[in-house]
C-alpha cells in the first residue's frame, strides 16, 4: 500500500473536519424553527402586533444564528487557509 | 471578484517596502463615507418650513431613525440617534456593495471589529460616566463576588460576537455568491455558449436574498444589539441611584 505524505494525511482530515462543523446546523435549525412558531402563535392571538413580532423575531432568530457562522468561518478558514499544514 | 483562490481583499496601494499598504476594503469605505456626505449636503440645501421634494423623504428618514431610537432606549436618550442612524446607514451601503459587483466593506474582519469596538467604547464609557469607575465594579460583583469575572469574560465576549456575526454573515454570502458564480461560468463553458448565457438571469434570486435581504437584516440587528447593550449600561444607574 503506498504511503501517505503528511500534508496529505493533514489535509484530508482538515476536511472531514471542516465537514463535522455542518452538525452545528441542527441545533440552528431546531432553534430558529422553534421561535418562529412562537412568533406565529403570538401573531395568531393578537394579529394587529404583527410588525412588533416579525421585528422582535428577527432579531432573537440572527443571535441564534450566531453560534452557526462561528462554526462556518472555523470551516472556512480550515478550508481555505489550512492552518494546520503550516505547523507541520 | 468571483475568484474562489483570492477570497480576501485585495492590495492597491502599498507604502515603502509593502509591508503598509491600503487594500479595497479602506478605498470602498470612503468611498461609502464620500456617498454618504454628499447625499447629506445635497438633501439638506435649502431647506424650507413647508417641505416638499426630496426634504421630505429625508426628514421620513430622520423620523424613522429617531422613533427608533426613542423606541428601544427611552425618551431620555434620542441624543443617541445619531450615531444609530449613521451606523445603520454605513452598514445598509456597505453590506450590499456586492451588488454593485464589488466586494463588501464589511466581509474584511477589520471593518466589522472596527465598528464593534466602538460600540463597545460606547457603552463602557457610559457605563463609567453614570456609574463611576468604582459603582461599576461594585455592580458588576452585585450579588455575590465571585461574579466579577463571569461579567467582565460576559462584557469581553459582547463585542466579540458582534463583530463576528457581521462579518461572518456578510463573508459567507460573499462566498455563496461566488460559488454560485463559479459554477454557472463552468456551465457556460461546458454548453460552449459564446456568451456567458447562465450567468444572466440565474443569479438574480440570490442577488436579491444575499445583497439585499441580508445586509438589512444585518444591519437592522447590530444597530439593534448597539441600542439594547447601550441603553442597559444607562438604565442601571437609574435604578439604584437616589437623584
Amino acid at each position: 500500500m503506498p504511503l501517505i505524505t503528511p500534508e496529505a494525511f493533514v489535509l484530508g482530515l482538515s476536511a472531514i473536519a471542516a465537514a463535522c462543523i455542518g452538525l452545528a446546523a441542527v441545533g440552528i435549525g431546531l432553534g430558529q424553527g422553534y421561535a418562529a412558531g412562537k412568533a406565529v402563535e403570538g401573531v395568531a392571538r393578537q394579529p394587529e402586533a404583527q410588525g412588533d413580532i416579525l421585528k422582535t423575531m428577527l432579531v432573537g432568530q440572527a443571535v441564534a444564528e450566531t453560534t452557526g457562522i462561528f462554526a462556518f468561518l472555523i470551516s472556512m478558514i480550515l478550508l481555505f487557509v489550512n492552518p494546520l499544514v503550516g505547523m507541520l | 471578484m468571483h475568484d474562489l483562490n483570492h477570497l480576501g481583499p485585495r492590495i492597491i496601494v502599498g507604502f515603502g517596502d509593502g509591508s503598509v499598504f491600503i487594500t479595497e476594503t479602506v478605498f470602498f469605505a470612503m468611498i461609502v463615507a464620500a456617498v454618504m456626505i454628499v447625499l447629506a449636503f445635497w438633501s439638506t440645501r435649502r431647506m424650507e418650513q413647508q417641505p416638499k421634494g426630496k426634504q421630505v423623504i429625508v426628514e421620513m428618514i430622520v423620523e424613522g431613525i429617531y422613533k427608533l431610537t426613542e423606541g428601544a432606549m427611552g425618551k431620555h436618550n434620542s441624543h443617541f440617534a445619531p450615531y444609530v442612524g449613521t451606523l445603520f446607514i454605513f452598514l445598509l451601503l456597505s453590506n450590499s456593495l456586492g451588488m454593485w459587483g464589488f466586494r463588501p466593506v464589511t466581509a474584511d474582519v477589520n471593518t466589522a471589529f472596527a465598528l464593534s469596538l466602538t460600540t463597545a467604547f460606547l457603552m463602557q464609557y457610559n457605563g463609567i460616566r453614570t456609574m463611576g469607575f468604582i459603582g461599576k465594579i461594585k455592580h458588576m460583583s452585585s450579588p455575590y463576588p465571585f461574579m466579577f469575572p463571569l461579567k467582565i469574560i460576559e462584557e469581553l465576549s459582547f463585542p466579540i460576537s458582534l463583530g463576528f456575526r457581521l462579518f461572518g454573515n456578510i463573508l459567507g454570502g460573499a462566498i455563496v455568491m461566488a460559488l454560485i458564480f463559479t459554477a454557472l461560468e463552468t456551465g457556460s463553458h461546458a454548453l460552449h455558449l459564446p456568451i456567458p448565457l447562465l450567468q444572466a438571469v440565474i443569479p438574480l434570486p440570490f442577488n436579491l436574498f444575499f445583497d439585499v435581504f441580508e445586509p438589512i437584516l444585518q444591519a437592522f440587528i447590530f444597530t439593534m444589539l448597539t441600542m439594547v447593550f447601550v441603553s442597559m449600561e444607562i438604565i442601571i444607574h437609574g435604578t439604584e441611584d437616589h437623584h
